[in-house]
Formats: C-alpha cells, structure tokens, sequence
C-alpha cells in the first residue's frame, strides 16, 4: 500500500519533471532562433550557447581575481615581514585589495542589500502590523498613510534617499558604504508596505472564537499575541514577506542601475556602457542569474513558511 | 437553595444603523450550585446572547450577573465556555490546548506534575487521553468538541457555559456526548448553563429548562422543572410518561405558544416593544 503510493508519487514527480524539461528545451529553441534574426549595433542578440559561453566566462573571471587578490596579499605580508625584520618599530600597513569586482561579487553585493533591507522591513513591518491590527483606531489613523505611500515607487524616494544619506550618514569611520545605506533604504521602503498590509489584515482577521478564548483565559496581551495572534497569522505574514521580497529583488536591481551603487544593476549598466561584443551575451546573462536567483529567493521563503507555519497546506504553492 | 449564579433584570440593546434592536428585555435567572440549565429556544431568540453576557463577553445594556456574590465584569476562567465550533487553537495539540488553560488558570499553584496529571485527568474524562498529542485537525468534530469541553473543565469553572456544544455533530455522535457529560455531570456536579435547540438533549440533561420567548425583546417565558431520577438512561426513558410529558410541554412551549414561522422574505419583522405583538405580526407578514 505504502509501496504502492510511494511510486504513484515518484511517477508524478517524473512526469512533472520531463514536462518541465520539455518546456525549457521548447523555449531554448524559440530563443536561440529568434536571436539569430536579431541584430543590434553590438552584433547578433545573443542565443543559449552565447550566454553559457559567458557564464562560464564570467565565472572565470571571478577565479582569476581571485588568484590576482591572493597575490596580491601574499606579496603585501611578504614586504611586511621585510619591513619589519629590518626594523622592528616599524608598524605594517595593510591595505585592502582595490581589484575590480566580478560578477560574482556584484551577485554577493545585492544579495546582502536585499537581505539587510528586507530584514530591517521585517523588524519593523511585523510588529507595526500587529500593532495596527489589533488596535482598530491605530488603523483608521495609520491607513490613509499606508494607502498613500504605498502604491509609490521606491524609486522616486531614491533621489531623497541618497541626499538624506549623504546629509545625515557622515562619520569619518563609516561602517557601511554609503551606496549601500542607500540601496538597503530603498529596498526596505519597498518592502515595508506588503508585509504591513498583510500582518494587519492577517492579524485583523483572526476567528472571533479565538479572540473569545483568549478572552475568557484572560490571557496578558503578551501572551495573547504569543499564543494566539501570531500562529493564527503567519500564513498571512508570509504571503506579505513572499510579495515583499520578489518586489525588492526586482526594484533593487533598478536601484543599482538608476544609482550606480555596487551590485547586479550596476554591473548590467557597466555592461550597457561598455558597449563591446560580448555586452549584450553578458547582460543577457545577468538577466538569467537574476531571475533564477529570484526564483530561489521566493523557494526559500516558502521552505521557511513550512518549517515555521503550523499549517502546512497553506504553503501549497 | 445556594445561589450561584443571579441574571438580574438583563436588557440587551445591539446598536444598529436604523436605531437599537433590543434582543433581550428583563431576562431574570437565578441558578443553584449543581443545577444543570438548558436554554432553548427559536434561533435568533438571544440564547447566545445570554450566554455571552454571563460569559462577559457583551455587557448588558441594563441589569447585570452576579457570580457568588460578585458582579461580572469581563469574561474570566471561572465561567468557562465551551464554544460551539471547538474553537481549539489548531496549531496546538490536544494536550497543549488544555494546558494552555491550565498554565494560566493555576499557574504556579500547580507543580509541573500536578499541571501534567490535571490536563491528563480532564482529557481522561472526555475520553481523549489517547489522542491527546492529535493536534485539531487530525480528529473528528466529536473528539475536538470533547477536548473543548475539557479545556473547559480543566479551568474548574463556577459555571461552565456550553453554547450548542453538540449543535454542529451527527445524531450518534450528539447521544455519544450527551452520555459522556451525563457522566462527567454525576462525576463533577457542575454548575452548567448549556444552550440547545434540542428538545430531548434538554429534558435528558438538564434539571430545568428554561424556555425563551421570541426575540425581538426575548425574556424567559416558561421555566420548566425536570425531576426525573439520576442517573438517566435514554433508552428506559423513552417509555417513561413524566419524560414524555416533559418534552411535550418544551414542544407545546416551542410550537404552540411561540410558534415561529420563518419569513420567507427576511424583512418581515421589525423590532417592536411587546414580543407577543411581533409574534402575531411575524406570522400575519409570512
């Protein structure tokens, strides 16, 4: 019986696989065609093996800077220890390696800005949405606010954003680059607005019944919001951090176009500019890297609601 | 006769945008220790609403509850409800739902033992200990209501209210409960209010039925005692002439007295003062 449900399921999972392998090689082959029979001042668009040719480049790349980076370390601690064994006052200067970033880096970069902004918006989101939908008259005099700003682009804020930075983010120490203050106020703006409209409504609507048995428990309204509101509302915090997220990965690749701040946009940009034979092969590259890494991110989440949420059917799809 | 619990003169008034409704006027009970209540009544008569504002959960427009000498003020373990949809928290298990209630009803007073042995002794009694770390959504409607009604009793209630507790079971399941809290009942001797649409389930159970009039402006029409001998067995009643007699004075009350006939277009009655008055003009309107 076990057995026998056990391989109805694997053959399921076959024939989803195979139809989504169909899919991809469909697509490949309506892609490589149409490229050929695009031409740009930068040469053909660039088909499949085009851009496999540059991602294995790129990553190529990557290792060579690499290689270049640990050189260039090994040689600074070499002439330090010279230095120092000719005099042994003589205290050693360590500089950091000012090498080119690669495409590999660039990927790091967004992905610790979207993760920093998506969190500092989790860290104020949730507990503000809770607040709001537990306390009616908060929401009448929060929601015209939310309504407001939330239907604006986070990159109109990101001209503001970048002044006030500059303005008010001067130390002669600073911990973080100003680019990315900037790009991880952005990304949180971003997603602040669907995980407090969700929270909110989630805890808003929670069974009467429930609210009932809090009550008649007189549970504190720590333990009420421990016990009762935030179990009851986490499918709904997730679905507001899930929109949340795939919002701020899109918008934070713009941003970093639009600002020039380290990361995948600037590096599709650098590209643009560039203008060689191989841009177009690179950005479309680029363009692959960044939905699969959106792709993975929205995974992600969902792997966590399952492991968080008590209510696994909620986190079907 | 030692009063537990005193409804004292309740009016009820829902604000509504075309001006209040009054769902009770001048709702007076006044309950023993042990006694076993039933409420019936046509829906939408403010059964619930009764329950409610002994619960704590609505405040009486006018009058009030006294529970042993105090006025109710806000709903409190002491008159623990057992609602009619379970209302477990699905994320917790069966045992974990209890002790919520008990963590917080005893608190400290209880060791972590003494907690243990006191959730595993209420879910005992309604039967669950064997499923006890089944969360809600893994047992059927009965069990859940069972595990509601010990989360009920584990909170040792003055009163415990039960709003159709059975209203949402099938027929076997609702005997199978009915015999279960007939059980409990000679085990505990509760103070219970329980209301029921049921006419047998309340002549079974209970020691009085209360019988209300219908809403707009519900009071208590007819109180009506059941002195039948503890403890009942369905079937030897079902030939028994005080039990029969009993339940067709609730039917008679139901459908002779308050007779509802439901409106087939929902605006036919308005809230009118006199509850006899808008009986006649429910039925002249249908």
């Amino acid at each position: 019986m076990m057995l026998k449900s056990w391989s109805a399921h694997s053959g399921e999972w076959l024939k989803t696989a195979i139809i989504s392998v169909v899919g991809i090689l469909v697509f490949l082959l309506m892609w490589s065609s149409a490229a050929s029979n695009i031409h740009t001042s930068l040469g053909a668009f660039p088909g499949p093996s085009a851009v496999a040719n540059q991602l294995h480049g790129l990553y190529v790349e990557h290792s060579a800077e690499r290689v270049k980076e640990a050189a260039f370390y090994k040689r600074q601690e070499e002439r330090n220890a010279k230095r120092v064994a000719v005099d042994p006052e003589y205290q050693p200067k360590v500089r950091k390696y000012t090498g080119k970033e690669t495409f590999i880096d660039q990927i790091l970069t967004s992905l610790i800005t979207v993760a920093s902004g998506f969190l500092l918006a989790a860290l104020i989101a949730i507990p503000l949405g809770i607040a709001v939908g537990l306390n009616k008259t908060l929401n009448t005099a929060i929601n015209p606010i939310i309504q407001t700003f939330k239907p604006v682009s986070p990159l109109a804020w990101l001209p503001l954003v970048t002044m006030v930075v500059s303005a008010v983010y001067t130390t002669d120490d600073p911990l973080f680059a100003k680019s990315f203050v900037n790009s991880l106020i952005t990304v949180t703006l971003c997603c602040l607005w669907p995980m407090l409209i969700n929270t909110s409504v989630g805890v808003a609507s929670i069974e009467q019944d429930l609210v009932n048995v809090s009550k008649v428990l007189r549970l504190s309204s720590l333990t009420h919001v421990r016990k009762i509101v935030l179990p009851a509302s986490i499918p709904m915090i997730f679905t507001g951090m899930r929109l949340s997220l795939g919002i701020a990965w899109m918008v934070l690749i713009a941003a970093e176009m639009l600002a020039q701040n380290p990361g995948l946009g600037k590096f599709v940009w650098d590209e643009f500019q560039n203008g060689s034979s191989e841009s177009l092969s690179r950005i479309m590259a680029a363009v692959l890297v960044i939905g699969f890494i959106g792709f993975l991110l929205d995974r992600g989440m969902l792997q966590l609601q399952r492991f968080v949420s008590w209510d696994k059917s909620s986190a079907a799809r | 006769m030692n009063i537990v619990l005193d409804i004292d003169h309740v009016d009820m008034a829902f604000p509504t945008p075309k001006g209040p409704f009054t769902a009770l006027k001048d709702v007076s009970l006044k309950i023993a220790k042990g006694e076993f209540i039933s409420l019936i009544g046509h829906s939408g008569c403010g059964k619930s609403t009764v329950l409610n504002i002994v619960a704590g959960l609505h405040q009486a427009t006018k009058g009030g509850v006294v529970l042993n000498g105090k006025e109710v003020a806000e709903p409190g373990p002491e008159r623990a409800v057992v609602f009619q949809n379970h209302s477990l928290l699905p994320w917790l298990s069966a045992y974990e739902n209890v002790e919520l209630a008990v963590k917080q009803v005893f608190g400290r007073k209880k060791s972590k033992r003494e907690a243990r042995e006191w959730i595993e002794y209420n879910l005992a009694l309604v039967h669950m200990d064997h499923a006890m770390d089944k969360r809600p959504d893994e047992i059927s409607g009965g069990m859940k209501q069972r595990v509601g009604i010990a989360r009920a009793l584990a909170m040792q209630p003055d009163v415990l209210l039960m709003d159709e507790p059975f209203g949402a079971l099938d027929a076997l399941t609702r005997a199978h409960m009915q015999d279960s809290l007939m059980e409990i009942q000679n085990e505990l001797n509760n103070t219970v209010i329980m209301i029921t649409h049921d006419v047998d389930e309340a002549v079974l159970l209970s020691d009085r039925i209360v019988m209300m009039t219908n809403g707009p402006a519900a009071k208590v029409g007819e109180i009506l005692d059941v002195k039948l001998e503890r403890p009942r067995n369905r079937l030897a009643l079902a030939d028994d002439p005080e039990y029969n007699r009993l339940r067709s004075e609730v039917l008679k009350f139901l459908y002779e007295k308050q007779r509802k006939v439901e409106p087939i277009k929902a605006k036919a009655s308005k809230p009118v003062s006199a509850e006899k008055d808008s009986d006649k003009k429910v039925t002249a309107a249908a």
